[in-house]
């Protein structure tokens, strides 16, 4: 066998990793000098060799003997049984090696009593994985999975092999892992307790699921409230996006794109912008409470903070994303059925009942289960308008923040929170998505988009056409809010907000970023800015790998990225600060928790946007390239990611702008040295100072324009005269 | 270019595949020959595609062994077999031009751009498409677009050249001037092809072998006249052309002859190996004669219908055996609905077939 570079680079990194990279995470964060761990003063800068020989961690050896073993596999000459042989078994040794010690070996020694009693105390314990320890897990990853390419597994190819390795690692550690950690927290027990008492306790506990609330004046459980604002959110906002789907596709109303426009809202602004409007407009010193009272003396109360207001709110904030999956569906309706239903004599009326509406059905469930997901997993708006009606997602976060600090409880309530969702997925995924009706043959349909009756034209026209003003008018409003002095009482226009957050002094040393804002702002688009190719990178590959390859445990994978679809971002953030707070990764309050938790998070829009586009790619294109002697990466490269460029530029711009505007998880994540815009604004807000969360929140979504708008430039157009690629029309005779 | 290649011939020795329970080419032997142009014939669903995917490489076998040249490239990836395929969609990079596209190939092996650019030129003349390197896919019609994937393949100077139904895009005409270019190429350059079709017109017109598939297995291979004129089965006999099947029963075996009877009649046929007993006999529909009622030694029968085709006539005959269409010249007018005849058969163009 010839010698390739990339098994070459795979050995180099191990012996990197194990050899000469500090192996612990580094307390007070890496330097360049601290690089090299090969003689490492202390053993925290030291690398698993050093750490092993001088330090008395002999747990380290097996690493370092799988890289000594992995080196003859790199000899020309050997045989491809040899080689997979060698390397496989080296890539074993390592890591299971590296798994093992990280998992039973904890900052104080021997993480089980157990094993103590077995092999004796330990001298001492040990850090979590730092840069060493990440290369080495990585390069024994590889030497497994070039192993089993070249025993023939993955069609023989070592860079689908290496890509499948890489992805299915990522997501059992930073997806499922943490899911799992939730479900033992939430049995996790105290001493003399059992496992199974404690968690009935704690999952069915009257503040979960009381039914007070039908009989007396006190407070039903969260569950019953999370359920029942989900459902009543998801039913208003199916009903005003079908309305908005079917005044912007079959009927000619003229501001067609400004509906459109409506769309683009959710993605740009922060989630409790609505909340925030909402207070401004009917708060205690909103403008209609104020108005009331001035002109009729009536005092209105705090009728908008709870149920009332969250739900609203939650309408306002959804509709467009009901909307945007209806005029699809809508869309979607060949017009040569409703024609076949005229020319059969039924009426309009009877056309649009008994064909039309029907074969929207399962649109209209997959809209109202979409939402139902997202209303379970909102946390923006039931934090500002909640008040003391909690829902899970809050009721989560004060188990973790509040006084009690209480992770079990918290966990238990993640996982009733996730089983929600999960189910509302599931049911989403394969009753109702797999039954749509809506036939893409990819024959010209010909026919004309029918009208709508008239009575289904004029209820849409009156219940959507308010809503829209409605909507401006919130937006409108919140973003008035950071141009008055205080809400309410002082109306003088002032920039004092903007200043606050944003000044710009000139000190001796040059420029000084003076306004509060400005570290976090800094902090978060730097964050998001790295998250966001990583995002899209391993979005995409997934993509490719579950449209373009076959190979065992592909269902198993594509579950792992079902599940990052539908956990809720509160659970994410309990779930993360539960895994990663304890070694073997002990990553908490680090900037990189927080990246990874936008990679993770995001990476299912960009599965979702490449898998989309890559459906739409003749595959006899990366078989063309194959037989073109051209190798998996360079097909890749050269011909397949140049017609990916749409679903990029769409995997960058949510990745990037999500991970800005997102709330939910990272309010859990965010430390003293790393706090996100989000968090930032909704502490404001908590604290009353509507001012300053309404100046930085405009910043935001001008910033988020922007943003979109350079990513957009920046990628470019595809080079193409024409969509559908490689299907020549038929010869045209000349 | 035009000098004879290294053209290689292809052994499949027992190859099969299979997709789970699902046997998509049933163990099968082949060889084709170095600088021959063999096509696989069959009807959708027949395992041809496949086979054709597992010699380039995009499928691995299930179990058997793919020689090329003598070389053993079952373990062989696509990029490794020096082998090349035109596509049924051609699969163009929508997104590079037609000069990119077709020196491709020879940049993934390390050629220098230039030099790569310039043989891509170089065989784009041979396929007669001088000076259209910069356009794009997309600029170019069906049969163009066809010559740039053949060009793409071509231009790798590849063992075996392979296509997949590469003319089914086009319309009727312009498939048959592509398949006599196709032929063309092939024979001045002394290819080794294996070509992959539905249409039996296509396979007699260009192929130097014919290997007809049913059911995930070999039904016959051989010349095209061989294929036409001795079907091993009834399958071969009505895939390679139209014919009628019916049954009768060799009654006695002189020599190389064979006396069948066929209800009231009695016909003289090649005995091709048969032994007396029931027998099935194909007749193509032109090689039925229509004689006036009554003549001796003929198949009683009536005129069901009648049609006028120009050049010929085409008749559905009733007769007791089964109902039988043929085609005859055209003379003085038809014959008329429900009138009573009497048929023969001609040698040529009436076949037995083993039951």
């Amino acid at each position: 066998m010839r010698l390739s570079p990339a098994s070459a680079l795979t050995w180099g990194l191990s012996a990197l990793g194990v050899f000469v990279l500090p192996w612990y995470m580094l307390e007070d964060g890496l330097t360049p000098m601290r690089l090299f761990g090969l003689i490492g003063s202390e053993v925290e800068y030291a690398s698993a060799a050093t750490a092993a020989a001088w330090f008395g961690r002999w747990w380290l050896w097996p690493p370092v003997l799988a890289v000594l073993i992995g080196l003859p596999s790199l000899m020309p000459g050997l045989s491809r049984r040899s080689a997979a042989l060698l390397r496989g078994g080296a890539g074993a040794l390592g890591l299971t090696s590296v798994i093992a010690q990280g998992w039973l070996i904890g900052i104080r020694g021997w993480n089980y009593p157990a094993l103590e009693a077995a092999f004796g105390a330990l001298p001492s314990g040990q850090f979590g994985i730092g840069l060493g320890g990440a290369a080495a897990f990585l390069a024994f990853l590889l030497m497994i999975t070039d192993a089993l390419a070249l025993k023939g597994k993955f069609g023989g190819d070592r860079f689908v092999a290496g890509a499948v390795g890489i992805i299915v690692a990522a997501i059992a550690i930073f997806t499922i892992w943490p899911v799992l950690t939730i479900l033992s927290q939430a049995f996790g027990i105290a001493k003399g307790e059992t496992a199974a008492v404690v968690f009935a306790q704690r999952f069915f506990h009257a503040k979960v699921w009381g039914l007070e609330c039908l009989v007396s004046r006190s407070a039903c459980g969260v569950a019953w409230n999370t359920l029942a604002l989900a459902l009543s959110t998801a039913l208003a906002t199916t009903l005003l996006g079908l309305c908005f789907a079917l005044i912007a596709i079959r009927t000619g109303f003229p501001f067609k794109s400004g509906l459109r426009l409506l769309t683009v809202l959710p993605i740009v602004t922060p989630p409790f912008v609505i909340g925030l409007g909402l207070i401004l407009i009917f708060g205690r010193s909103g403008i209609v409470n104020q108005a009331a009272a001035h002109l009729f003396g009536v005092e209105l109360g705090r009728w908008i903070y709870g149920f009332n207001g969250v739900w609203l709110a939650q309408v306002f904030s959804f509709t467009p994303t009901a909307f945007l999956v209806l005029i699809g569906i809508v869309q979607g309706i060949s017009p040569t059925m409703e024609e076949a239903a005229q020319t059969l004599r039924a009426s309009p009326s009877r056309t649009f009942n008994a064909v039309t509406l029907p074969l929207m059905m399962p649109g209209l469930a997959n809209a109202f289960l979409i939402v139902f997901i997202e209303s379970l997993a909102d946390f923006g708006n039931p934090i500002v308008l909640g008040g003391s009606f909690g829902v899970l997602s809050t009721e989560i976060f004060f188990a973790v923040v509040g006084a009690q600090v209480d992770f079990g409880r918290a966990a238990a309530l993640a996982l009733i929170l996730l089983l929600f969702a999960l189910t509302a997925f599931l049911i989403q995924r394969f009753s109702v998505g797999s039954r749509s009706y809506v036939s893409m043959t990819g024959k010209g349909e010909t026919g004309l988009a029918q009208g709508v009756p008239t009575w289904v034209r004029r209820v849409a026209y009156t219940v959507a056409l308010p809503w829209a003003v409605l909507t401006v008018t919130v937006y409108a409003l919140a973003l008035a809010g950071g141009f008055v002095k205080i809400w309410g009482r002082d109306w003088t226009p002032t920039l004092e907000h903007f200043a606050r957050a944003f000044a710009i002094d000139h000190g001796v040393k040059g420029i000084v970023w003076s306004g509060g804002a400005w570290s976090s702002l800094f902090t978060t688009i730097k964050l998001a800015a790295i998250a966001a190719p990583i995002t899209a990178a391993l979005g995409l590959l997934a993509a490719w790998l579950l449209t373009r390859q076959r190979f065992a445990g592909r269902t198993a994978l594509e579950f792992g990225l079902m599940l990052s679809f539908c956990v809720p971002g509160t659970v994410t953030g309990v779930a993360y600060i539960l895994t990663y707070n304890i070694p073997p990764l002990e990553i908490t309050g680090t900037a990189l928790i927080l990246v990874l938790c936008f990679i993770f998070r995001n990476m299912p829009v960009g599965v979702r946007s490449g898998m989309a586009t890559m459906s739409q790619l003749d595959k006899n294109l990366d078989e063309a390239a194959a037989t073109l002697r051209a190798s998996t990466f360079r097909a890749l490269r050269v011909v397949i990611l140049p017609l990916l460029k749409p679903a990029i530029i769409t995997a960058l711009t949510y990745s990037f702008v999500r991970a800005m505007t997102t709330v939910s998880a990272v309010i859990f994540l965010v430390s003293a040295q790393y706090e996100m815009a989000t968090v930032f604004i909704i502490n404001r807000v908590i604290n009353g100072d509507y001012g300053l969360a309404i100046a930085y929140s405009t910043v935001l979504i001008v910033l988020m324009t922007a943003v979109i708008g350079l990513i957009q430039l920046g990628v470019g157009e595809r080079r193409l005269v024409r969509r559908e690629p490689s299907v020549p029309a038929k010869e045209r005779h000349a | 270019m035009n000098a004879p290649r290294h053209a290689a011939d292809v052994r499949l020795e027992g190859i099969a595949k299979r997709y789970g329970k699902v046997t998509a080419v049933k163990p099968l032997d082949l060889v084709i020959e170095a600088g021959t142009l063999v096509t696989l014939l069959g009807p959708s669903g027949c395992g041809k595609t496949t086979l054709l995917r597992m010699i380039a490489g995009l499928e691995r076998v299930s179990e058997g062994r793919i020689l090329i040249g003598g070389r053993d490239v079952t373990d062989f990836s696509a990029g490794e077999r020096n082998v090349s395929m035109v596509f049924q969609s051609y699969a163009l990079f929508p997104h590079m031009s037609v000069r990119e596209n077709v020196a491709f190939g020879l940049i993934s092996e390390g050629v220098a751009k230039q030099e790569a650019h310039a043989k891509a030129e170089t065989v784009l003349a041979t396929v007669g498409l001088a000076g259209f390197g910069d356009r794009f896919p997309s600029q170019l019609s069906g049969g163009q677009q066809q010559r740039v994937a053949v060009a793409r393949s071509l231009v790798l100077e590849p063992d075996v050249l392979l296509f997949d139904e590469p003319l089914s895009n086009l319309d009727a005409k312009l498939r048959r001037s592509m398949r006599e270019d196709i032929r063309a190429l092939q024979q001045k350059l002394g290819l080794t092809v294996v070509y992959v079709t539905h249409d039996q017109s296509e396979a007699l017109a260009v192929s130097d072998v014919i290997v007809v598939m049913k059911a995930a297995e070999i039904a016959q291979a051989g010349t095209p006249r061989a294929l036409y004129e001795e079907p091993a089965n009834v399958f071969v006999a009505t895939f390679m052309g139209e014919a009628n099947h019916v049954k009768g029963e060799i009654q006695s075996i002189d020599g190389t002859e064979a006396t069948v009877r066929l209800d009231s009649a009695t016909l003289t046929l090649p005995a091709r190996s048969l032994a007396p007993g029931p027998v099935d006999i194909v007749i193509r529909p032109e090689a039925i004669r229509i004689d006036p009622a009554d003549t001796p030694g003929g198949l009683a029968a009536t005129i069901a219908t009648a049609t006028y085709m120009g050049a010929h006539a085409e008749y559905n005959l009733e007769t007791p055996v089964a109902r039988l269409f043929a085609i005859v010249p055209e003379a003085e007018g038809l014959l008329s609905v429900g009138s009573a005849v009497s048929l023969s058969f001609a040698r040529r163009g009436t076949i037995l077939v083993a039951p």
